[in-house]
């Protein structure tokens, strides 16, 4: 296969700029929320002693989720030496530095203490994962990094395969990493499942590959390079295969959860009577999240569409912010089972359904983040050849040479 | 025998329990004064020694004895700490509260105080990523509010909801029980107290003063302890015993 050429984007319209100012815009707004959760406390968010972690969490949790998984379709190319993904690699390796570090920014910024970032750095209880994940969030920037430079430098990439290789060993330990933060609290009836981390895994795969496919979708749109529809529909095909396998494991947690007596109870909260954490599982999570966009990937009315391709994995990005939802703050609703059996009551809301309303702040923190990501990759494509010239079907590229 | 509520201090015990005797014996050949004097020093820590795990201080609540709708203790521990309201039960801190247990199928009521149960392998530390959560070598579970970063991954993780992040600026701090917005807290079991060998919680003190005697401090290590035999007497139930955490608080007629 030829060798695509890659080249930075014009990045002078008038477009550029206003999509710049307003991701610029956005980060602004998130970083002053921040400072007022921080300067007044955290009693002006939703959250409390109760539901701990809170929307800014869910945003957080979904972007480290997939920035892994953006890795996907460079993996796919250098790991298991797939040709057609080859001249996407370079965007997949940026988009998932961006997601990372958009997502840490927001975890970072909803901390009690945002300046003792240094003490996080500095002191570790290796027992703990979350210190754990410290160093896998910052290995997997700096791995991925040095990977985007094998493949971006000439001379060096030669080593690009064994730079892929370690990456993509990095991203499933990244993953997992963040997987067992849920796994590993015994506490819980919600959590406390080591199928977090294989589940996590899934997750990033396909939400990491819907966000890529419309950041490819619009950046060729509005930098006016060709794109041509069948690596659309390729991706879109092994989106539909990740969205089918996060549905498979939800429905694997949920029977082991079954089987277990003692969380018949959580099972009834999640699938029956859970108010808004039943909603959203049902409607957002498995009809709008995961099974809609398995018709629009695979329906023949809609197989062939590259609207229905963005759409449903627009589809897949909302279902999956609603998943992570019901896990995060669903899940700390549910009461402890303190004394199980019996009826429990006190002024510190044991024994109730806990309740929580995203405030404002939370919502703008968590878009901050957002557009964190977006903006470095907006910048990224202008400083640096990240987009190959051309993307069109092979055959359409031929016929016109000739 | 205690030991067997304590696991892994067997032989620890039978040397301290000897040791314990043997001083209880001396002490007892001295007059009135001197007995007092020597109970105190026992349980008085100078400031430049370190914590000994040749102790476990712990907490015995008899739920019989807990009145349903008194919080003496609670408000006890709120003054003690200065843990003051802003009127937001959803964000204020609550280190001890008082809980309600009604059995659904024969309607017995239990009422009990619940706070952080220091336990002997507690999942905050296992979590927490700084290390700010930590256990003393006396069994008390405390945070070090210089390098908690407020990840709240320990409120998380307690199986006992024991914790509160402090949701606000506070003013009017005590010296002895530093509060910090922004970081985690929960009951200290009265550190400052027991290291000046007070012997006592300030909730274990309010309750006795509101004649109920149902919180009862002490060390869990010493067999001769007003707290162990009274252990050894009745059943003693650890809340979410099939956590194994070996809680330093432990609880009579649930």
């Amino acid at each position: 296969m030829k060798m695509p050429h890659y080249s930075t984007i014009d990045g002078s319209s008038v477009g550029y700029y206003a999509l710049l100012g307003l991701l610029g815009l956005l980060i602004l707004v998130g970083l002053g929320a921040a400072h007022h959760m921080e300067t007044e406390g955290h009693w002006v968010t939703g959250m409390s002693n109760q539901i701990v972690w809170g929307t800014p969490h869910v945003f957080a949790v979904f972007l480290i989720v997939a920035a892994s998984g953006a890795l996907n379709v460079a993996s796919i190319a250098s790991v298991f030496g797939n040709p057609a993904y080859k001249p996407l690699s370079r965007l997949s390796a940026l988009l998932s530095i961006a997601l990372l570090v958009g997502g840490l920014a927001i975890l970072v910024l909803d901390l009690g203490r945002p300046d003792r970032l240094i003490v996080a750095m500095t002191y570790y209880n290796f027992k703990s994962i979350f210190a754990w994940n410290i160093f896998l969030y910052t290995g997997f920037i700096a791995v991925v990094a040095v990977y985007l430079w094998m493949m971006m430098e000439r001379k060096m990439n030669r080593y690009g395969k064994a730079a892929g290789f370690t990456a993509f060993i990095w991203r499933l330990a990244l993953t997992t990493g963040t997987g067992s933060i849920f796994g590993f609290l015994v506490a819980r009836d919600t959590f406390d499942s080591a199928l977090f981390a294989p589940m996590f895994i899934i997750m990033s795969f396909s939400f990491g590959l819907a966000i890529f496919l419309l950041v490819l979708l619009a950046s060729y749109r509005w930098a006016e390079r060709p794109l041509g529809t069948e690596i659309v529909f390729r991706l879109k095909n092994l989106l539909g295969v990740f969205v089918a396998s996060v549905l498979y494991f939800v429905v694997v947690y949920h029977l082991t959860n079954l089987y277990f007596t003692e969380r018949h109870a959580v099972e009834a909260f999640f699938l029956l009577n859970g108010g808004i954490y039943t909603q959203l599982f049902w409607w957002v999570q498995v009809l709008l999240g995961s099974i809609a966009p398995l018709v629009l990937f695979y329906l023949p009315q809609f197989r062939e569409s590259v609207t229905a391709a963005a759409v449903g994995a627009g589809l897949v990005i909302v279902g999956g912010l609603a998943q992570i939802y019901v896990i995060i703050i669903g899940g700390q609703a549910f009461p402890m089972p303190l004394f199980p059996g019996m009826e429990v009551e006190s002024s510190f809301y044991d024994g109730v359904v806990a309740h929580y309303a995203p405030s404002l702040w939370e919502v703008l923190l968590g878009i901050g983040g957002v557009a964190m990501s977006l903006a470095i990759v907006v910048l990224a494509i202008k400083v640096l050849a990240f987009l190959p010239e051309s993307l069109e079907d092979p055959e359409t590229a031929s016929a016109e040479s000739t | 025998m205690t030991t067997e509520n304590i696991p892994g201090r067997a032989n620890d015990d039978l040397a301290d329990a000897a040791r314990r005797r043997f001083v209880s014996s001396l002490a007892a050949a001295a007059a009135v004064p001197g007995l007092i004097l020597q109970t105190v020093a026992e349980a008085a820590r100078p400031a430049d020694q370190p914590v000994t795990d040749k102790v476990r201080w712990g907490l015995l609540v008899d739920t019989e004895n807990c009145s349903d709708g008194c919080d003496a203790c609670v408000t006890a521990c709120d003054k003690e700490h200065n843990l003051e309201g802003f009127g937001r039960p959803t964000t204020d801190a609550q280190w001890i509260r008082t809980l309600t247990a009604k059995d659904k199928r024969t309607g017995r009521v239990v009422t009990l105080p619940m706070m952080c149960q220091h336990c002997e392998h507690p999942p905050c530390v296992d979590v927490c990523p700084t290390g700010a959560s930590f256990r003393r070598a006396d069994g008390i579970v405390l945070v070090d509010k210089h390098i908690c970063i407020g990840c709240r991954y320990c409120m998380m993780a307690c199986p006992y909801k024991a914790r509160s992040f402090v949701h606000e600026t506070i003013h009017d701090q005590k010296t002895y029980a530093p509060r910090g917005k922004g970081t985690v807290e929960s009951c200290t079991m009265c550190v400052h107290r027991v290291d000046r060998g007070d012997n006592t919680t300030a909730c274990a003190e309010a309750c006795d003063r509101a004649g109920h005697q149902a919180i009862l401090f002490g060390d869990l290590y010493d067999p001769d302890s007003e707290i162990s035999r009274r252990m050894r007497e009745r059943d003693v139930t650890q809340i979410r015993a099939d956590l194994r955490l070996n809680t330093g608080v432990r609880y009579q007629g649930i």
